[in-house]
């Protein structure tokens, strides 16, 4: 039994082989499986590299790209699946335990943040931790250094302090250090996120100078135009399931959208039971900007909301939609722009200015902006009230936990006491909190940026009970979701944006799956 | 009583209590008559207290007092100031060069002490705009006048050792005529009163906690991060000044090589004890003062014990790395799970009993 068993395993084992190396593959994942606590992160994922392409792999937020890359370099176990590589003409399965295993089998990463020392020149960066040097000849890294430089067309010198180039030159050292290292495989994390568009030129050039060295890129991004503009072939994740390996000219912008976001475009059956709030473009907006810009949306762009009104800004991943409502909380640096609020001009400089005006703000990361982790529910609760009452007004106990109760009731809030630390609560409790403290502000005016990420069902369809029924009640409302079902069942406008950009507005009837995906990959409607 | 208990457990307050405790019965095994409180009558002609108890109280007062102020700091700025003692020699200074000036009286008194309190609130301000403007790690930042301060001291003075002596100071330093309970006692419960006072009526605890836990929170919730972080080190530059001035007038004058050497170490160990991470966050100002006392307990009682005053430190190394030891997350979480296991066994075994 155990023999036969054994055979079929070795026998479909060979059949895999054949099917991962067709086509010229260089790498190919198999069948690859994870599972973090509670979810699923991949499931029986495939993934293949050809020889000398430059390989987009492509979905929205938690759809499992950074883990399958972090399972290629070995920073994860996989839970089951293989991993096969051809670099050399004969196919064999490899184990990576480790980044420094992948490195040894010729599989690079540059991160968008580089991990390199900035203050070592760039030759030493190139050859610290590779091998166990005792004597370190310098003038020969010296020469080595500057003939990849040249090499490879970047404007460095070796005995340059590495910190002194740009963002650009350090992520293309590290691309080189890579190179040097007789790298096979190159994985890019994001590395244009921080570049201008001439970096990124250059970047680019590098790109396809190695892809003809015959290089392997998978090249991980959020830009679109970037897809079309280098790559070759696209593979798609959605919520940790491949959704299929694409010839870049076999998928039109619209369709690579849909298949991120996991609609089709003739998907209408799912369209929303949304109440249609009228809008009243003849009263005073509550709010309403005029070339409003921030240090992190340099873009100026106009917005206004009217009463009772809920409205979301859509767009991927770095799309600039949370740059945008940041800039109305004045969460960023405000740069220039004229605010009206209820048609009175205020000036809203800090956060503090816009909670004065009833404005609040959910915002988009939960951990690093919303809870404070170590105190209380109840002093999470009751801390933005606490803040527009004033330093030298702190509401009594009995008062605070008043406040904590009432909204512990009202929004269901699963908590052992209100003196439970904030951080011992499941991410949908924790969100209703920071929830909770902004309506007790009681805000003529609310931004829930991504107030469904991150939590079960239930709290979800909760959570867009509740936006609607603020509405009712006349607040008005920005709800931003990756999650564009979401937002067409609770918004009555959809502002598009692209590349930190507005590029459309939809209301009504306009607002559908495939309007939104074709504003976004900029088609007309 | 299972419920307090485990609240008493859980509570920062736990260390410095368990180290006091063990203190008072290491002392009471080894010689009852440690805690013995006699009358005396001392130079002055006053009865007055005496005691090893009392010479503790009285002898962490600068220590507890400048810990309120670096609880505040450790607690906003995720770091600590190394600077304190130095500082509160050059508020020293200041105040022996104004008293030299003048006919020592009650008002001249508290003209000095309010302007060495500017003085000291000012370079304490220097630290905090370092800190909470440049963003410069505390300890580097404060590094700075840690190295300067006493030199800038010896320049106040013009490098002397000046005494003061007047029976206003020594009651300040000692005991007012009259009352039994040395003055830096009662300084050091005025002082816990009034911050007791700020942290009840304001909301700078509150604020305090949200900026060292997370300032991007404190941020966007209309909270200014600098100005909690200013408003820590000008408390402290005020408990600086304090202490200072107390250490004069206990002493009867200023030598700014040695007046508090060596204290911030102290302060910054007894706000350890005392349950307030030194990686900022929740605080506890109970504890820090709770934890002054513990190290002056512990040094009352190396004295006790005729250890000699150059070995002292070692003794209270050791003892120091017990408590931090204890207090350490890894011992806790172990401590917890022996506890549970524990725990469990009996309930396992109870089971059995029960059923047959």
């Amino acid at each position: 039994m155990i023999s036969v068993t054994g055979d079929v395993v070795q026998e479909s084992d060979n059949a895999l082989r054949m099917v991962a190396m067709q086509n010229d593959n260089v790498l190919s994942m198999r069948s690859i499986n994870k599972s973090s606590p509670g979810v699923q992160a991949l499931k029986d994922v495939d993934f293949n590299l050809r020889k000398g392409e430059i390989h987009a792999l492509m979905g929205e937020n938690g759809a499992g790209k950074s883990t399958l890359i972090k399972i290629l370099t070995g920073v994860y176990p996989k839970d089951s699946g293989q991993i096969f590589i051809n670099f050399d003409g004969t196919v064999r399965e490899i184990n990576v335990k480790s980044p420094y295993d992948a490195q040894n089998l010729g599989i690079s990463t540059v991160y968008q943040e580089i991990s390199l020392c900035p203050n070592l020149t760039v030759a030493e960066n190139m050859f610290i931790g590779r091998g166990n040097y005792r004597l370190v000849n310098w003038r020969t890294i010296k020469k080595k250094t500057t003939d990849i430089l040249n090499k490879l067309n970047i404007p460095a010198r070796a005995t340059q302090q590495l910190g002194t180039c740009s963002i650009a030159v350090q992520q293309m050292v590290a691309i080189a250090r890579s190179v040097d290292m007789d790298c096979k495989v190159l994985i890019l994390d994001e590395p244009t996120s921080s570049l201008d568009e001439q970096e990124v030129e250059k970047l680019f050039s590098l790109m396809r100078d190695l892809k003809s060295r015959g290089v392997s890129i998978i090249y991980i991004t959020h830009f679109l135009d970037e897809v079309y503009e280098i790559c070759d072939r696209i593979t798609v994740l959605r919520n940790g399931e491949l959704v299929g390996e694409y010839e870049i000219k076999d998928l039109p912008r619209v369709q690579l959208i849909s298949k991120m976001m996991g609609k089709d475009l003739d998907d209408i059956s799912s369209l929303q039971n949304r109440k249609s709030i009228d809008e009243q473009s003849d009263t005073t907006p509550v709010y309403e900007a005029d070339g409003l810009s921030s240090l992190e949306c340099p873009n100026a762009f106009d917005f206004r909301i009217h009463k009772g009104e809920v409205n979301g800004f859509t767009g991927l991943l770095g799309s600039g939609r949370s740059e945008s409502v940041r800039a109305i909380f004045a969460a960023d640096k405000i740069t220039g722009g004229k605010i009206k609020v209820n048609g009175k001009t205020v000036k809203i400089k800090k956060p503090r200015d816009a909670m004065m005006h009833g404005i609040g703000y959910l915002p988009e990361d939960r951990k690093r902006d919303g809870i404070v982790e170590d105190l209380s529910v109840r002093e999470n609760i009751i801390l933005a009230l606490q803040v527009m009452k004033g330093f030298f007004k702190p509401f009594s106990r009995a008062e605070a936990e008043e406040f904590a109760d009432k909204y512990i009731k009202l929004l269901g809030i699963k908590t052992a006491s209100m003196d439970t630390p904030i951080k011992s609560l499941s991410g949908g409790n924790q969100q209703k909190v920071i929830l909770a403290r902004w309506l007790l502000t009681n805000p003529q005016y609310l931004i829930l940026d991504e107030p469904t990420r991150g939590i079960d069902v239930g709290t979800k369809i909760e959570i867009q009970k509740l936006v609607l029924k603020l509405a009712e009640e006349g607040v008005s409302v920005t709800f931003i979701s990756s999650e564009i079902e979401e937002m067409l069942r609770t918004c009555s406008r959809l502002i598009v944006m692209r590349d930190r950009k507005i590029v459309g507005e939809l209301r009504g009837e306009e607002m559908t799956q495939s309007n939104i995906m074709r504003t976004i990959a900029g088609e007309a409607v | 009583m299972g419920n307090g208990l485990k609240k008493i457990a859980r509570s920062q307050l736990i260390i410095p209590l368990i180290a006091l405790l063990l203190l008072v019965v290491f002392n009471l095994i080894r010689d009852v008559e440690f805690f013995s409180i006699t009358i005396k009558t001392d130079n002055f002609g006053n009865s007055v207290l005496s005691g090893n108890l009392i010479s503790i109280l009285n002898g962490a007062s600068a220590v507890a007092i400048m810990s309120i102020g670096m609880t505040l700091i450790t607690s906003s700025c995720k770091g600590q100031d190394i600077s304190v003692a130095a500082l509160a020699a050059i508020a020293g200074s200041v105040f022996v060069s104004v008293l030299r000036s003048n006919e020592i009286t009650v008002p001249v008194i508290i003209l000095a002490f309010l302007l060495c309190s500017v003085v000291a609130v000012l370079f304490s301000l220097f630290n905090g705009v370092l800190v909470a403007v440049f963003k410069i790690q505390p300890m580097i930042a404060t590094l700075i006048l840690f190295s300067a301060g006493r030199s800038i001291a010896y320049w106040i003075n013009g490098g002397a050792t000046p005494t003061v002596s007047s029976p206003l100071l020594t009651s300040i330093g000692g005991f007012i005529p009259g009352i039994p309970i040395p003055t830096p006692i009662i300084i050091m419960v005025i002082f816990l009163i009034l911050i007791s006072l700020v942290l009840r009526f304001t909301n700078l605890g509150l604020y305090t906690q949200v900026v060292g836990i997370n300032e991007g929170t404190a941020h966007l919730n209309g909270i200014n991060p600098v100005w909690i972080k200013l408003i820590a080190f000008i408390i402290s530059g005020i408990c600086i000044a304090t202490a200072g001035c107390i250490t004069v007038c206990r002493i009867g004058l200023i030598n700014h090589e040695t007046l508090l050497l060596d204290a911030e170490m102290d302060v910054i160990l007894a706000v350890a004890i005392g349950g307030t991470s030194l990686g900022g966050g929740k605080f506890n100002l109970a504890g820090s003062v709770l934890g002054a006392y513990v190290i002056q307990a512990l040094t009352v009682t190396l004295y006790a014990m005729k250890v000699p005053s150059a070995a002292v430190k070692s003794y209270k190394a050791v003892v120091i790395i017990l408590i931090v030891l204890i207090s350490s997350p890894v011992v806790r979480d172990s401590a917890v799970k022996l506890y549970k296991k524990l725990f469990k066994k009996q309930k396992e075994t109870e089971i059995p009993v029960k059923a047959s």
